[in-house]
Formats: structure tokens, sequence, C-alpha cells
């Protein structure tokens, strides 16, 4: 059965590179998707976007990366949010990752990693598939 | 061009082969679209004739090489001269491996260095801050000191070629590195030639390596234009960004007209400052984007440098030609670059670079077919320049001047795009000039509306994308992507604990208490800059030092 409650988003941009158009657009594809969606804006650290999850109490959060530090800072984002208490939130990442990293940080607890030219509805279906609300 | 009873008969015979001979093939056989548009969507024809160049006046509006309004080119000669600089923009790791980089490049017949810095240095953080972790020598090489710039062109003398630098909010403090370097190297700074691309206002639209807020930002940068006008009379003192506007998703005519409306603000600041408008223009220069549309793009380099020719005669009143040319670097649009198949980019970087040689460019750098996926390896960086080569030696493109010039589409595409290109700098002007334009969020909006438009088209199918929704195959995961050393971060950090240990710290603390005065006062902070630089502070002491008196940026975040 399909749930009535709106799912809550938060679109992160962790590490220092200031790429956000994918970001940008995947927030406002999921908006038009009927999502409720929040955007950190450039360089959050891990800390800040476990807090930003937890206090806007988001179901999925969407990290974008173009800058080559995924495997320190998404990892980190997972340990913070195993602290916290807040596994149950869907993490997903995108950006220029490297094939050879996704077993790793899926590991971390990823659910799963978009490179460059993922169609945006294959986003939107995976959401909805995995999201737990 | 043509007299009114050509024109008549042309109009006349146009309307009858549409009548007759096209109307019949339609009919048989429909066109593939109703309406069609450029990569930009500017609506295209079927076909275009001498009516849609009529009120083209050659003289005044196309011209001489050489010559204002310098729409064919800014040289007299251009590539019957020399050819373009062709500058591959690399940098990764430490000093040490990105200075083995460039003489590789140099010794396969690259004319020009290019220095690609990591984020921490681009946003003024040293390898050891805690916004740095994982991002040590990532996207560029990693600049902490003096010392990190002296291991990055040792052996390569700097008299003897140019390099460009893509830093922004701390371009003063790279700058003065390069000026130390060189000294040491016995080499005066009047012999130095390169450039910074020194363009803040694009960061805040675009980019997003900015630390300073507008005000004090635009200071450092006309601080800059002054101390180079004196002591580095060819250096290239800005390179105004469209590059990055058009990689955010702008479409061409808002990758000119936000160029140049930021282009427009620098000018007003250094006047503001107290400069004469033909003492630093001369050594202003631009950055474009060369995107797939071939003809598009062709007719965007030509508008655009009509246009700036116009706007520094009429509105700034420059007599010098010299500040009247647009001179310009380009660079292939990485965002085309698909991680999909990834040999099919090489296609679309030679593409793109016919664009930007066709379009009278003064420099190129081609993107590597493995970019979309990491950094660049050395084999894919050599095909990257072959690419250059091939156009430049085998292409024939090169052999006489601005070729496509007179084609009846180009010239109304380079027409159509510097009038809406002026209608938008109107449209900033009325706002208050591009400073107040990007505050209000205006620049990022209109972008932000022509990205999510564009990937709108890529999921209806209405824009193809060949190997990604498109011609798609099942594929091997690609092998031998380039992996930047994880050690990097720690041997920078030992680096700077061993700095920090050896050189004289009171000297450090005294430069730097100068310059945290003198930031304070109107005065020029280049001098008091390169004082701090030559007695080895670090950029992130440099920086915060800085961020002490003009604090920090802070984005207000849309989408």
């Amino acid at each position: 059965m399909e749930s009535t409650k709106t799912i809550r988003v938060l679109i992160a941009k962790p590490g220092l590179d200031g790429h956000d158009r994918g970001a940008k657009v995947i927030a406002r594809a999921l908006r038009d998707a009927g999502m409720e969606v929040i955007y950190t804006g450039l360089r959050q650290t891990p800390e800040q976007i476990v807090e930003a999850a937890i206090q806007e109490d988001v179901d999925v959060i969407g990290l974008s990366i173009l800058s080559g530090a995924h495997n320190v800072l998404f990892p980190r984002i997972m340990e913070l949010l195993k602290e916290k208490g807040a596994q149950d939130i869907l993490v997903i990442g995108g950006g220029v990752i490297p094939h050879d990293d996704i077993p790793f940080l899926k590991q971390c607890g990823i659910a799963e990693i978009f490179t460059p030219g993922t169609p945006i509805s294959t986003i939107v279906e995976f959401i909805k598939n995995n999201v737990r609300i | 061009m043509f007299d009114k009873e050509s024109l008549n008969r042309i109009q006349e015979e146009k309307k009858r082969w549409e009548e007759t001979t096209v109307k019949k093939t339609v009919a048989k056989a429909p066109e593939r679209y109703e309406k069609f548009y450029t990569g930009s969507n500017i609506e295209v024809d079927r076909l275009y004739t001498p009516l849609d160049v009529q009120n083209i006046d050659y003289i005044n509006d196309l011209g001489f090489p050489g010559e204002y309004p310098f729409t064919r080119g800014i040289q007299p000669t251009m590539y019957r001269g020399r050819f373009w600089t062709m500058r591959q923009y690399a940098g990764f790791g430490t000093a040490e491996e990105s200075n083995e980089r460039y003489k590789y490049l140099l010794s396969q017949g690259q004319t020009g260095l290019s220095v690609a810095f990591d984020l921490p240095t681009q946003i003024g953080y040293d390898s050891d801050h805690p916004l740095a972790q994982g991002e040590v020598g990532k996207v560029g090489v990693a600049i902490d000191s003096l010392e990190d710039m002296e291991i990055l062109f040792n052996g390569i003398p700097l008299d003897q070629v140019s390099t460009s630098m893509t830093i922004n909010a701390p371009a003063s403090i790279l700058l003065a590195m390069y000026i130390a370097v060189a000294e040491k190297q016995g080499v005066s700074s009047d012999k130095l030639s390169g450039t910074i691309q020194n363009d803040i206002l694009k960061e805040y639209v675009a980019r997003g390596t900015y630390i300073f807020p507008p005000e004090p930002s635009m200071r450092l940068i006309t601080n800059i234009f002054e101390f180079c006008s004196k002591h580095v009379p060819k250096w290239n003192t800005i390179s105004i960004s469209g590059y990055h506007i058009r990689e955010a998703g702008a479409t061409a005519v808002q990758e000119v007209a936000f160029t140049l409306a930021n282009g427009i603000a620098y000018v007003e600041a250094a006047i503001k400052a107290g400069l004469d408008v033909d003492e630093f223009a001369p050594r202003l220069s631009f950055f474009f984007n060369a995107h797939n549309d071939l003809l598009e793009e062709v007719a965007k380099f030509r508008a655009a440098r009509r246009l700036w020719a116009k706007i520094m005669k009429e509105r700034f009143k420059a007599k010098d030609p010299r500040s009247m040319m647009l001179r310009f670097h380009t660079q292939t649009a990485g965002s085309t670059l698909t991680a999909q198949q990834p040999d099919n980019n090489i296609v679309r970087v030679t593409i793109q670079a016919l664009a930007a040689v066709l379009g009278g460019t003064q420099s190129l750098h081609t993107n590597s077919r493995d970019e979309a996926l990491a950094l660049p390896t050395e084999d894919s960086v050599r095909i990257a320049l072959r690419t250059q080569q091939i156009i430049a030696y085998e292409s024939g493109v090169t052999e006489t001047i601005d070729p496509l010039a007179g084609s009846y589409y180009i010239e109304y595409l380079t027409d159509t795009i510097e009038k809406k290109a002026m209608e938008y700098i109107q449209k900033i002007d009325e706002l208050g000039g591009a400073p107040k334009a990007i505050e209000k969020g205006y620049m990022q909006q209109e972008i932000q509306d022509s990205a999510y438009r564009y990937q709108q088209e890529i999921e209806s199918g209405r824009r193809i994308v060949v190997g990604v929704n498109k011609f798609q195959i099942e594929e091997e995961p690609p092998k031998n992507l380039l992996k930047v050393n994880p050690e990097v971060e720690k041997v920078q950090r030992r680096k700077l604990e061993n700095l920090r240990a050896r050189r004289d710290n009171i000297a450090v603390k005294n430069a730097l208490s100068i310059l945290e005065e003198k930031a304070k006062t109107n005065e020029n902070l280049m001098p008091y800059i390169l004082d701090c630089v030559k007695t080895y502070a670090t950029l992130g002491e440099i920086c915060d030092t800085l961020r002490k008196v003009f604090g920090e940026y802070k984005a207000t975040v849309t989408f």
C-alpha cells in the first residue's frame, strides 16, 4: 500500500566543491515529484549535514559531491547517523564517483550511488521503493 | 550588403520555394520536429538567406581583423601568424607530482602551463585545516606556502613560459608566491607572463570558491590591477569567466551576458578606485566555454567580441584599441562529457575545440575522455592535446581568418546572440549592476531555470545525448582511472609541521600583523601580501588574517 505521508528529503553538498548544478536539478525534480525538499547549500561538514537531517526530520539524504573526497566524507556521515540513532534515514549519493569506489561506499551503508547520466526518474523510483516511512 | 531590388526578389523566390518545392516534400516526409532550436534554445529556421542579414553593415558590424569592433578576430593575421596557445589545465597531488606532469606536457609540445589548485588552496585553508580533510591534492595541487610553489615550478624557467592559474579569492597570494619564485630564479616581475583567474563575481554566481564578501573582494581585485600595471605589465590580471556560468547550466546568451555584465562591474570598480581605463583594460582577459552546438558557439564568440568592444568604447570611453579587444581562453564543456562510452567524449571535444578555433580563441584547453569519471590519465590528456594539434596542423581551418563569416546563419546568430545578451545586460543595469543582481539571486535563478529545462529535455528525449538516452550499450566499468595518492594529505601536513618549526616565526608574525593593519586602511595590499609570502607565512595564515578584517561571504541558497 502506498503511504500518504509526504517524503522529506535533504539534498546536501559535503566537501568543498562548488558544483551544485546537479544538486539543484535533483532538488527541483524531487520537489516536482511531490516530495518536500531542503537543500543545504555548499561546503557542509558531515556534522552539519547530520544535524540538519535530524532537525528537519527527513526520510532521505541525497549527497552530491564532485571533489573526490567521497571516500572520507560519506563514511563519516554514516557513522554520525548511527551515533545519533538515525540509521533509518535512506542515504543516497551522486557525483563524479569512480565505479571502483562504489562497493566500499555501499558497505558503509549508502543505499545507492547514482553516477552522471542517471535519469531522474530512476532516482525518484528508487526513493519511493526504498524509503522507510 | 544587398540592394533592395535583389532582396525583394529573394523574398519572392523564397516564398515560392516554400509554397511549392518545400510543401511537396513536407507533405510526403514531414520534418523531424515542428520547430528546431540551437543547443541554447534559440529557434532555428529551415534556411537562412540574405534576408536575415540585410541590416548588417559590413564595415561597422564586421570590419577587419585586428580592428574595431573585432568581430572577425583581435589579431590582424590570427592563426596565420601563430596558433592559439595550447594550454591543458593540470595539477593534482603534491607539488612534486604536478611539476612532473607539467614537464611532461611541455615536452609533448604544449605551449603554456595552466595550474589547477586543490579546493583547500582555492578557499584559503592549509592542508591541515579540519575542512581540508579528504580534499588535499584531489582536484588540483596542494599549495600551502612559498615552499610548495618553489617545488611546483622547479626547473621551469618562468621567463620562458606563460602560466595561467585558476585561483580566485586568494589570487593575490598565489600571484605574490609566483613573483617570489621568479625572483629566486633571477627573473624580474616585468618579464612574467600569465593569467590569474581572479574573477570573484562568477564564484558567487556559479563556481562557489569564494571567501570574503563582495566589497573587500573587489578591493583585492583592483589592488591587483593597479599593482600589475606598474610591476607585472605583461600579466593578465583577471580572466572574466563565462565557463563556469555555462557549466552551471546557462545558455550561450546567458554566458555572454553575465560574463560581460561581470566585466562591466570590474571596470567600474577600477575606475572608482581611481585608475584610468586604458591603464588596466588592456590586461583584462576572458574565459569561455565551448559547447556542443558548433555554429551557435562560433557565433557566440564573435558576438562577445563585438559587444565588449562596443561597451568599452561607448560606455567607458576607452581610447586604446587594446582596451576594446576581448581576448579569451576557451575550455571545452566538461558538463557534456558522459560517463557512458567515454571514448565518445573524444569526438565531442573535437567538435567543441573546432568551435573555439573557428571562433578565434587565443588559448584552448581540451578536456580528456575520462573526466566524467575522475581526473584524466596521462594517456587521455595526450589524446586531448593531439586533438588540438590535429585541428591546428591538419584541418586547414587555420589558414584564413574567421572562415565562417558571411554565412547567413552565422551572421544572423551572431547578431541575435549579441542583441539578446544586451537585453540581459540592460536588465542587470536596472537591478543596479552585476554585484547587486547577484546579491538578489537574479543570475543564479536564470541559470538554474536553464539547467532544469536542459535536464527535462534530456528526460523527455527531446534532447539526445548519445550513449546516455539513446544508443546505450552494456559496458564494463572503465579501468585505469587516475587515483590521487591518499598519502598526499599526510605528506602536506608533515611539510607544514616542518616549515612552521624551521621558519622565522617572528618575521611571519610581524608581516601578518602589518597586513592586518593595512587591510583596515585603503592602501594597496599587494606589497604587504608579497612580504608575508616571502617570510613563508602559509596561505591559510594569510587568508585568516584577512578573514579577521573582511569577514566571510554567506551565500543565499535557492533552487
